[in-house]
C-alpha cells in the first residue's frame, strides 16, 4: 500500500507484464504472498458472491452494507483490547446483526422506520470505530488499510482461517438456501406455509456478517460491498433462472477478484481500485447488453415480440 | 470553552449544519431514501478527495460531487427502495474511484492517509471562520428552502398519488429535494465527516418518527434532537479531550434514537394515538 512506502510491485521487484500470458502468470506465482493473495481472492470471492446473491434478491443492500460497515469498529476495538481482529469482526457484525433484527428491519419490511434503524446501527458503529480508533492512537496508515484492504500480508493462518469460514458459511447457506429463497421471493407465503420468517432474517443477517468479517480484513471495509452487491446484481440483470444466476454470480466474482489482483500486481495502483472498476465494468456491460437487445427486440415484427426475462436490477 | 475562537466557529457550523440536517434527515425517513443518503456520503468521500487532487477547494468537489449525483438520483427516480441495488453498484464503483484519488494524492505529496481521516470523519474543531461562517449560510439557505417548501413536500411524500393529482410537481420536488440532501451531506462531511453524516440525517429523524406521527411535531422534534446531539456532542468532545467530536456528536444523536425508541415502547398507547406513519416509499405499483 501506498502509506506503506511500497506497493505490490515494489515489492516483487518491479515485475514487467509482457504480451506472453503464460509468462505473466508465473510470475504472479512466483511469490509466496502473491500465492495467498489469489487463494485468499478467491474464498472470499465465492463466499461473497453467494451471500451477496441472496442479499441482491432480499433487497437488502442497505442493511448489507451496514453489515460490512461493522467491521471497522470490530477491527479497532480488537486492536483497543489487544485481542485478534477477527474476534472483533465477529462480535461487531453479531451485535449489528441482533441490533437490525431486534427491531424487525431484517425481514426487510418497506416501512421507513427500518430504514432509521439501520441507518442509526451504522451511524453508531462507524462512531464507535472512530473513538476506538482515536482511543488507540493507531496511525493513519493503519487506517487506509483497514478501509481499502491490503492484500500484501495475508498470512497462511489467515488464509486457513478463511477456507475453514467459507466452508461453514457455504454449508449453512446450503442447508437455508430453500427455505431463504421461499422467504426472500415471498415472504407472506412462506410464513403463511409455517417458514420463520423473521428468524431466518436475522440468520441471514449473521451469516452475511460473517462472510463480510472474513472478506473485509481482505478487501478492506469499504470495497467488502462491491463484491457483495456488483456480481449478483450482474447476473441477477441477465438472468432470472434462480441456479444459473448463483452460478454467474460466484463466476462473476471470481474473475473480479483474479482479474483485480492480477492487474494491481502489475500497477502502482490498489487491488482494491481494480476490483471496484471491474466489478462496475461488468455490471455496466450487463446493463448495455440488454437495452441493446430491448432495442433491437422492439425493430422486430409484433409476432416475434417475446417477452424480456425478468429482471430484478 | 467559547472563549476559544475555534470552539466558536465549531459551534456556529455545527449548529447551523445540525438544524438543516433534522429538518432534511426527517423528510429523508419519511420518503424512505436513507440509503440514498448512506449513498450520497460515499460520494462525498469521493468528491473531497477530487477537489484534493485537482488542487481546487476541497468544498468545490464536495458540493459538485453530492448536488450532482443527488440529483442524478432523483431525476432517475433511484430513491425508492426497489432501485438500491443500483444505488449500491453505484456507490460501490464510486468509493473505487475515491481510492484512486487517495492513490494519487499519496503518490503526489504524502499525508494521504491525514486527508483521508479527515475527510471521511470530519474535523469540526479545525474549521476556520471563514469556513464556519460559509457553513452556517449555506445551512441557513438550506433551512429557509426546505421550511418554505415543507408543506407540498410533506403531501408529495406521504401521499404521492394524490398530490400529483391536486397538481403538486412531486417529481421535481423530489429531485430539488435530493439537491438539498446533495448540498448538506458535502456540509455536514466538513462537520462528521462522509461516513458519519448518515448518523446525523437517519438517527435524530428516527427518534422523532418514533415518538409522533405528527408529521410537523415530528419536524420540529428531528430538527430539535439534532441540535441537541451537536451541542452535547462538541461539548462532551471539548471536555474529553481523546474522544473525537464526531464519535461523540454521532454517539449523542443514537442515545436520543435509542431513548425514544425506549420511550415509544414503553409509553406504547399513549404516545402514539394514531398510527405510526408507514409509508410506501415511492414505489410504484
Amino acid at each position: 500500500m501506498p502509506t506503506d512506502g511500497f506497493t505490490l510491485a515494489d515489492l516483487a521487484g518491479n515485475p514487467h507484464l509482457s504480451l506472453n500470458v503464460a509468462d505473466d502468470v508465473h510470475q504472479l506465482l512466483t511469490y509466496h504472498f502473491m500465492v495467498n493473495a489469489l487463494v485468499a481472492g478467491t474464498l472470499v470471492a465465492v463466499i461473497a458472491a453467494i451471500l451477496g446473491w441472496f442479499m441482491v434478491l432480499r433487497r437488502q443492500s442497505f442493511a448489507g452494507h451496514t453489515m460490512s460497515v461493522m467491521a471497522f469498529p470490530g477491527a479497532t476495538a480488537a486492536a483497543l483490547l489487544g485481542i485478534a481482529g477477527a474476534w472483533g469482526y465477529f462480535a461487531a457484525s453479531t451485535a449489528a446483526a441482533a441490533a437490525i433484527g431486534a427491531t424487525g428491519a431484517s425481514d426487510g419490511g418497506p416501512s421507513a422506520r427500518d430504514s432509521a434503524v439501520i441507518g442509526t446501527v451504522q451511524a453508531a458503529g462507524l462512531a464507535a470505530g472512530f473513538l476506538f480508533l482515536s482511543l488507540y492512537n493507531g496511525i493513519l496508515g493503519g487506517l487506509e488499510s483497514l478501509l481499502f484492504g491490503t492484500f500484501l500480508g495475508v498470512s497462511d493462518q489467515q488464509v486457513a482461517v478463511l477456507a475453514v469460514i467459507t466452508v461453514l458459511s457455504a454449508a449453512a447457506t446450503a442447508v437455508l438456501a430453500r427455505p431463504l429463497f421461499f422467504a426472500s421471493v415471498d415472504p407472506e407465503m412462506a410464513a403463511a406455509a409455517g417458514v420463520p420468517v423473521r428468524r431466518l432474517g436475522v440468520v441471514f443477517l449473521l451469516l452475511l456478517g460473517l462472510a463480510v468479517a472474513a472478506t473485509s480484513q481482505i478487501t478492506g471495509i469499504l470495497l467488502v460491498f462491491t463484491l457483495l452487491v456488483a456480481p449478483a446484481a450482474t447476473a441477477q440483470h441477465l438472468t432470472a433462472r434462480p441456479g444459473l444466476s448463483l452460478a454467474l454470480t460466484v463466476g462473476f466474482a471470481l474473475l473480479v477478484a483474479w482479474l483485480g489482483l492480477g492487474v494491481a500486481y502489475f500497477s502502482v495502483y490498489p487491488a482494491g481500485f481494480f476490483l471496484t472498476m471491474f466489478a462496475f465494468g461488468l455490471y455496466l456491460a450487463a446493463r448495455v447488453g440488454s437495452f441493446l437487445a430491448a432495442v433491437r427486440r422492439r425493430r422486430r415484427p409484433a409476432s416475434r415480440r417475446t417477452l424480456p426475462a425478468a429482471t430484478h436490477a | 470553552m467559547f472563549d476559544h475562537e475555534f470552539a466558536r466557529n465549531a459551534l456556529e457550523a455545527g449548529s447551523a449544519i445540525a438544524l438543516a440536517s433534522g429538518l432534511l434527515g426527517y423528510f429523508v425517513v419519511l420518503r424512505g431514501q436513507v440509503f440514498a443518503g448512506d449513498a450520497l456520503s460515499h460520494v462525498a468521500f469521493t468528491g473531497a478527495l477530487a477537489g484534493a487532487v485537482a488542487g481546487v477547494d476541497e468544498r468545490i468537489g464536495l458540493f459538485a460531487a453530492t448536488v450532482g449525483v443527488g440529483v442524478a438520483i432523483g431525476a432517475l427516480r433511484l430513491g425508492s427502495r426497489a432501485d438500491d441495488t443500483v444505488i449500491g453498484v453505484v456507490f460501490a464503483w464510486v468509493l473505487g474511484v475515491g481510492l484512486f484519488f487517495l492513490t494519487r494524492l499519496a503518490t503526489g505529496a504524502g499525508g494521504s492517509g491525514v486527508q483521508a481521516a479527515h475527510t471521511l470523519f470530519g474535523s469540526i474543531y479545525g474549521l476556520s471562520a471563514g469556513q464556519a461562517h460559509f457553513a452556517a449560510v449555506v445551512a441557513l439557505g438550506v433551512i429557509v428552502l426546505i421550511l418554505a417548501g415543507a408543506r407540498p413536500l410533506l403531501f408529495a411524500s406521504l401521499d404521492p398519488e394524490v398530490a400529483g393529482a391536486r397538481g403538486v410537481p412531486v417529481r421535481t420536488l423530489g429531485v430539488a429535494f435530493l439537491a438539498l440532501v446533495g448540498v448538506i451531506a458535502a456540509e455536514a462531511t466538513q462537520a462528521v465527516g462522509a461516513l458519519l453524516l448518515l448518523g446525523l440525517l437517519a438517527a435524530p429523524a428516527g427518534a422523532a418518527a418514533r415518538l409522533t406521527a405528527r408529521p410537523w411535531l415530528g419536524l420540529a422534534l428531528s430538527a430539535g434532537f439534532a441540535l441537541a446531539a451537536m451541542w452535547a456532542g462538541l461539548v462532551a468532545s471539548y471536555q474529553l479531550a481523546s474522544v473525537p467530536a464526531s464519535s461523540a456528536v454521532i454517539g449523542a444523536a443514537v442515545a436520543i434514537y435509542v431513548g425514544a425508541a425506549i420511550v415509544a415502547t414503553v409509553g406504547g398507547g399513549r404516545w402514539r394515538r394514531s398510527p405510526p406513519i408507514e409509508v410506501e416509499t415511492g414505489s410504484r405499483p
